[in-house]
């Protein structure tokens, strides 16, 4: 992604979070730095409150938490963030190119610009000849990859993804995953996934949350830059130490 | 195949409508065969079409201005939470009134013509078309209104590009509903007091011991309510192309 255009990829900062989900503390005192322009890919067992957390950087209003979360340098949260979610969310009315400029016609900032920039994403991304079709004519790869391009549009220096590539299947799964990493190179990315060898692959960093209420079982920096070759020592010595750090946190 | 199949089923209903006359030996001033009804059809033909003009119009005046009333009620409640509170229960309890026990109520209010007609259609199809359209707003995937709600959207431009498409599965339900029960009420109307309409010539009919000409007044009136609930279900498959396959295949 071309970052002259936005501004400075911030660091999200998470300090004493307090969330309570059914009555029961989800989580409590939670602190976390996640560095700007890098990818931080977060890992959990199902339920331990990843995607919660996601949403409360995204600013959702429905969530009722006590604590700070703030970008630094500091900037207003709305405007700043683009999201992505394991749905891929196309509208099944508008065509793939429309999906795409969906953030712009919401704004109604339609532009000759954004519908080039569109255009060259969606080339960029193989999906040429495709734009004018409907979400239905796809396959799931390619609304995943619809859904990534509509991300990438916002220019927004912070991209939250939650578990984007868990409903596709192992190949398309690491094609979108280098694509994604190509595209989003620059950004604070903040990636939520219970797939170890996805947080591997993808991840400056990983941070491994667990146990109840959640909190940091152990954060990793991998060496070498994602994407990150799954059979690449980095990946493979680290996966079964990821695996069993994320039992641990299941029973812990 | 599509053709064959009305066509085989047609023929087997008048098959079975013939039969039943014969063994039951019923004089035609009760039940008339279907020959005697297809010579009234073709006698009566100009006059049949008459009537019929006249509860066609207040069948479409009666769904045109349902729609927009229903459609305009939906949309106050999705936009106003106080007004929904007052409207809610009001459109509730409106279903528990018998509509057809209006229709003498509305011929005294609004008199024989076409007005007190196209009121019962527009009563009857009223409820269907608001409560599928609110229905369908209300449940908007709440992910795509998150989503909206990042990308730094207004409340009229996610109404107009995702709440609103979102619903049109659910309200083209209840457009052909309403497109089914509008000749209902149209006729019940006609019943009630009127001087025109094929409910009214059908009555007419009926008093006059031409129980031919009823049953020829009834068949026009299954053919265009059908024709015209083909159209509609035609015309929204195409319109709204993202709802699921539905309708009479």
């Amino acid at each position: 992604m071309d970052l002259s255009t936005i501004q400075a990829a911030p660091d999200i900062v998470l300090e004493g979070i307090n969330l309570d989900f059914a009555g029961q503390p989800l989580l409590t005192d939670l602190t976390l730095r996640l560095p700007g322009g890098r990818t931080t890919c977060i890992l959990g067992p199902s339920g331990c409150g990843k995607s919660t957390l996601l949403k409360l950087m995204a600013g959702a209003p429905s969530l009722d938490f006590s604590g700070t979360i703030r970008f630094d340098p500091q900037v207003a949260s709305p405007g700043q963030v683009a999201w992505m979610s394991q749905n891929d969310l196309l509208l099944p009315w508008f065509t793939l190119l429309d999906n795409v400029l969906l953030g712009a016609r919401l704004r109604g900032s339609l532009s000759h610009e954004k519908h080039a920039k569109a255009l060259a994403l969606i080339s960029e991304a193989g999906l040429t000849g495709y734009e004018d079709k409907l979400p239905s004519a796809l396959s799931g790869g390619m609304r995943q990859r619809g859904a990534l391009l509509r991300t990438l549009m916002e220019e927004r220096p912070v991209i939250l993804m939650d578990e984007p590539f868990s409903a596709l299947d192992a190949l398309t799964r690491v094609r979108l995953q280098n694509l994604a990493a190509r595209l989003t190179a620059g950004a604070t990315v903040v990636l939520v996934t219970h797939d170890p060898m996805e947080a591997l692959r993808l991840g400056h960093r990983v941070i491994v949350l667990g146990g109840t209420p959640v909190r940091v079982l152990q954060t990793i920096e991998p060496s070498g830059l994602p994407p990150r070759e799954a059979g690449s020592p980095e990946v493979s010595n680290l996966y079964p130490e990821l695996l069993r750090e994320l039992m641990n946190g299941e029973v812990a | 195949m599509n053709i064959l199949r009305p066509l085989i089923l047609t023929a087997g209903f008048l098959f079975l409508w013939q039969l039943l006359v014969t063994l039951t030996g019923a004089p035609p001033y009760i039940l008339p065969g279907p020959l005697p009804v297809g010579h009234a059809l073709v006698d009566k033909f100009p006059v049949l079409l008459s009537h019929l003009g006249t509860t066609l119009a207040e069948i479409l005046l009666g769904l045109a201005l349902g729609t927009v009333l229903g459609t305009s009620a939906a949309l106050v409640m999705i936009l106003s939470p106080l007004l929904k509170r007052w409207m809610l229960p009001v459109l509730v309890v409106s279903q528990a009134i018998p509509v057809f026990a209006l229709a003498p109520i509305l011929v005294l209010w609004l008199g024989y013509g076409m007005a007190s007609k196209v009121a019962m259609a527009v009563l009857i199809i009223f409820f269907p078309v608001a409560s599928s359209f609110y229905s369908g707003m209300q449940r908007t995937e709440p992910d795509l209104l998150e989503l909206a709600r990042i990308m730094g959207a207004g409340p009229l431009a996610v109404l107009r590009t995702i709440v609103i498409p979102s619903a049109l599965p659910a309200f083209a339900s209840g457009l052909r509903v309403a497109t089914a029960v509008a000749p209902i009420g149209a006729i019940v109307g006609e019943w009630v007091g009127s001087s025109a309409g094929l409910g009214f010539y059908m009555l007419h009919a009926n008093a006059r011991m031409q129980i031919d000409v009823m049953f020829a007044a009834l068949t026009v009136l299954a053919v265009t309510s059908l024709t015209l609930y083909f159209i509609v279900d035609r015309l929204l498959d195409r319109l709204v192309y993202w709802q699921p396959r539905q309708g009479i295949q």
